[in-house]
């Protein structure tokens, strides 16, 4: 197994994993950030989404090898410190109260992070384009409005 | 009995500081000094710690609960946190006589016991005060986290009076606060646990890591019931990574570093298996099956008056048959369960998203040959529950995995196609529905036949009577509309399919059979579909209540927008009313679209209006998805299913808005998790009746034609 360096949160590391490992597998399993989650494995639910220069991407379908010198963000990297979770979509989320399980909600604010970032008052459509991680729960009304919210916080 | 046994067991401690229960696990880590009962710790930090002895996912427990203690106890709220109970017989669900999660009981369960907890704390507390300033405790009341001596105006904090509080006896019994008074309970309230949920910190099962942990991929007969005969490791051993290979009673488990190369090695297995006797099921075979049994007389669960007489002189006769599939859980968090099974009777820990502790315990102490007490069930997160987690077989392969592979922590984690392919389903099931109608268009008779498998019988079979599962026919033998003749039966049917508990269980079935039905009998007495029901609900004021409520905030009898229309369902599960109205259009090419749901609820006095609303949305959520697309199909005794891409989820774009009203109410609280699904299914499918006049009797829904 070759040794791969990647850039985590601002982070050097280097693993030692077959090249096929997925990105996701690589954080929870080898670098303990298990703020990333594990829903589908096909890149249909977004559990799993992180930035990869800051675009959102689906870390469960990215083999290691494909990382190559791309700036990984997770959600523990989202704030500038990850106990405050102070990025404006994650006090969104907070002043909604979106999350019930909470399972799938780092994908979604690192979705919602990453939209924000591009367009900075997306419409419900651009909203609906671009938030399509799966919640259980049926959050989908309180993500809508704290996306909303977030934008106005810009 | 069992609470005798507690109590003699808290006579045993002493000190007189249990309120009813033991205290659970007060080791050396706790530093709490006041810890007045098994749901309380108070710290000198003024620290309110609840320890909530339900499992989270997603309902709102680890706020609702602690709102109920924290009103009584007078708390600060900002000063309240939450842990997880361990499995203790002090957290047994006083509904269920386990320690368990389900049945949208949490809040019920806990209503009184919960704030006798902080109603008695509180009083120590005032005593320990009083003590202090050598007054009358009657001189002093407590206020948002201190007692004030009322003359004086002077104060101490909640962590200032922790240690005095903890010599002084408990009060047995202490009147509770009137409602009309609370503060916090009953007052819309931030979730506790949105931080954690927010930033990544939030630990569910999937998370959980432990020195020498191992992470183990399984692989299970792809037919129901089969079993292993024969496998080659080999090629799954020489993958980097991979340190066992392990047969469990479910199948073989690839033991690991971690879970790539476990799932790389459980996909290089080589593995000849005995299908079983399931081998040749398939959905056809299954629904033939269900035809044959409705045309035979089933296990009556109801009968009132006459109702073959009744029908041979109605003026009108209406028959329907309704038909629904099977339906995974899906929760987001795919099964996993970590346990350590440690070699020679060395105890055994679970750490696992379960929503019964008592279970969990049970089986560890089963596979690991060690008293219950030697079974530590540390509760996760739970990423969504939806009674799947009820289930135990992923804390089972988790157990016999440690167990075989030497005594390793280790952690079992299913692909989602796993997850999709192993669970319980909720139940195919089948109505035949018959009903006379008089000459003013009114039911006369009604006759109802449920086909379906039984899930008691499995989990439960004492529950199952004389071929009678009551669970089966919850919310179809309880019709709310006055009809003078009614028969309902009931025809168990195994299909060699695993079914089990999902979200409103049983009701989900029966509401759409009932209330689709119900608007057939609308239709054929041509009457408007929300008068009908109305007119009906005579002898139920609380449908009719929501029923009325839900059809003035959707503008019932107004026009609606164009190209929409609209259709109502009401109905009844866990002591809470719900009716919904859903606006609906349908494409030219049949392409059905929720606009909007208005959901009107009765769930009786409550804690936490957020969380209703929220549990309304996601319940209708739940219900649509399944609805609209829901289907767990089998062929050669297979799942054909696997993943998000062929069981679809409703996302935001297909999202409705839904509008939540709340009836104020005095009655005792009903439960609030589960009662929003049941009726969408049928407001949409009379939505599209309305639409198009097609009457939709097989779910799901799919394209209309």
């Amino acid at each position: 197994m070759p040794p791969f360096s990647l850039t985590v949160n601002g982070r050097p590391h280097t693993v030692n994993v077959a090249a096929d490992t997925p990105l996701l597998w690589v954080l929870r399993d080898n670098l303990g950030l298990t703020g990333t989650k594990f829903g589908c494995g096909i890149a249909q639910c977004g559990a799993c989404t992180v930035h990869l220069d800051g675009e959102a991407t689906r870390s469960c379908v990215i083999p290691i090898s494909a990382v190559g010198t791309a700036k990984v963000t997770t959600i523990e990297g989202l704030s500038p410190t990850a106990t405050t979770a102070s990025h404006r979509v994650q006090k969104a989320w907070q002043v909604e109260d979106v999350p019930q399980c909470g399972y799938c909600q780092s994908g979604q604010i690192m979705t919602a992070a990453a939209l924000l970032a591009k367009t900075t008052d997306p419409t419900d459509a651009q909203i609906d384009e671009a938030m399509t991680n799966i919640c259980r729960c049926g959050t989908y009304q309180r993500i809508r409005s704290a996306v909303h919210r977030a934008a106005k916080e810009a | 009995m069992e609470r005798r046994a507690f109590l003699q067991t808290a006579g045993g401690l002493g000190a007189g500081l249990v309120i009813g229960f033991r205290i659970p696990n007060r080791g050396e880590q706790d530093p709490s000094p006041f810890a007045p009962n098994a749901w309380l710790r108070i710290g000198v930090d003024d620290s309110v710690l609840v320890v909530v002895d339900r499992s989270e996912m997603g309902q709102g427990v680890t706020t609702s609960l602690p709102m109920l203690l924290a009103e009584e106890l007078e708390a600060d709220w900002t000063k309240v946190r939450i842990e997880f109970a361990p499995a203790d017989k002090a957290y047994i669900n006083p509904l269920f006589g386990l320690q368990g999660t389900g049945g949208s009981s949490s809040v019920r369960a806990a209503w009184t016991p919960l704030r006798k907890a902080g109603a008695a704390a509180r009083e120590v507390l005032i005593a320990a005060a009083a003590q202090r300033w050598a007054v009358k405790a009657t001189e002093c009341r407590a206020e948002r986290g201190a007692v004030v001596h009322t003359k004086t105006k002077r104060r101490l904090r909640y962590g200032q009076l922790a240690l005095r509080a903890s010599a002084l006896p408990v009060p047995a019994d202490v009147p509770l606060k009137d409602p009309k008074t609370w503060t916090i309970a009953g007052k819309p309230t931030k979730r506790l646990d949105s931080p954690s949920k927010t930033n990544g910190r939030a630990k569910f099962g999937i998370d959980v890591w432990v020195p020498g942990l191992r992470v183990a991929v399984i692989a299970r007969s792809p037919v129901f019931g089969g079993k292993v005969k024969s496998f080659d490791a080999t090629a799954a051993r020489a993958i980097e990574g991979v340190r066992d290979v392990v047969q469990i009673s479910s199948g073989i488990a690839v033991v690991a570093s971690g879970y790539w190369p476990a799932k790389l090695g459980r996909d290089a297995l080589k593995i000849e298996w005995d299908e079983g006797p399931n081998a040749a099921v398939s959905s056809a075979t299954i629904s033939q099956l269900f035809l044959e049994k409705a045309a035979q007389a089933g296990v009556q669960a109801r009968h009132n008056g006459d109702p073959e007489g009744a029908m041979s002189g109605a003026t009108t006769r209406v028959e329907a048959d309704y038909e629904m599939p099977f339906l995974a859980h899906a929760t987001m968090e795919p099964m996993n369960a970590t346990a350590h099974v440690r070699p020679d009777g060395g105890g055994v820990d679970i750490w696992a998203p379960t929503q019964f502790q008592s279970g969990a315990q049970g089986i560890g102490a089963q596979i690991g040959g060690v008293p219950p007490e030697q079974v530590k069930v540390h509760t996760t997160y739970l990423g969504g529950g939806f009674g799947r987690r009820f289930e135990l077989d992923f804390i089972q392969e988790a157990l016999e995995t440690s167990k075989a592979a030497g005594g390793v922590p280790v952690k079992v984690i299913w692909s989602r196609e796993d997850d999709i392919r192993n669970a319980q389903y909720r139940p195919a099931n089948f109505h035949r529905f018959r009903a006379g109608l008089g000459a003013d268009g009114k039911p006369v008779a009604w006759t109802h036949r449920i086909v379906a498998p039984s899930i008691m019988a499995r989990v439960f079979p004492n529950m199952v009577q004389n071929g009678l599962d009551g669970e089966a026919v919850e919310g179809g033998m309880e019709v709310p509309y006055a009809v003078p003749n009614v028969h309902v039966d009931y025809a168990l049917t195994d299909t060699g399919i695993p079914v089990g508990f999902w979200r409103s269980v049983n009701n989900s079935y029966n509401a759409f059979a009932v209330e689709s039905f119900i608007d057939e009998l609308a239709a054929a007495a041509k009457a408007d579909p929300f008068e009908y029901r109305r007119s009906l609900l005579t002898n139920a004021p609380r449908h009719r209540g929501v029923l009325e409520l839900a059809a003035a905030k959707a503008g019932w009898g107004t026009p609606p927008p164009a190209g929409r229309t609209r259709g109502i369902a009401v109905f009844k599960s866990f002591e809470s009313f719900v009716a919904q109205v859903a606006e609906v259009s349908v494409s030219p090419a049949g392409e059905v679209r929720v606009h909007r749901v208005v959901c009107a609820v009765d769930c009786g006095m409550y804690v936490n209006p957020d969380t209703i609303e929220a549990q309304m949305q996601g319940g209708i959520v739940y219900g649509l998805t399944a609805a609209l697309w829901g289907a767990i199909t089998i062929d050669k005794g297979r799942v054909q299913q696997g993943n998000f891409d062929d069981y679809q989820m409703l996302r935001m774009t297909e999202m409705p808005v839904v509008e939540v009203y709340i009836v104020p109410s005095a009655e005792a609280p009903g439960g609030i998790g589960e009662p929003g699904t049941p009726p969408i299914a049928p407001a949409v499918c009379n939505a599209i009746f309305a639409a198009t006049g097609k009457r939709i009797r097989k779910l799901p829904i799919g394209t209309v034609a």
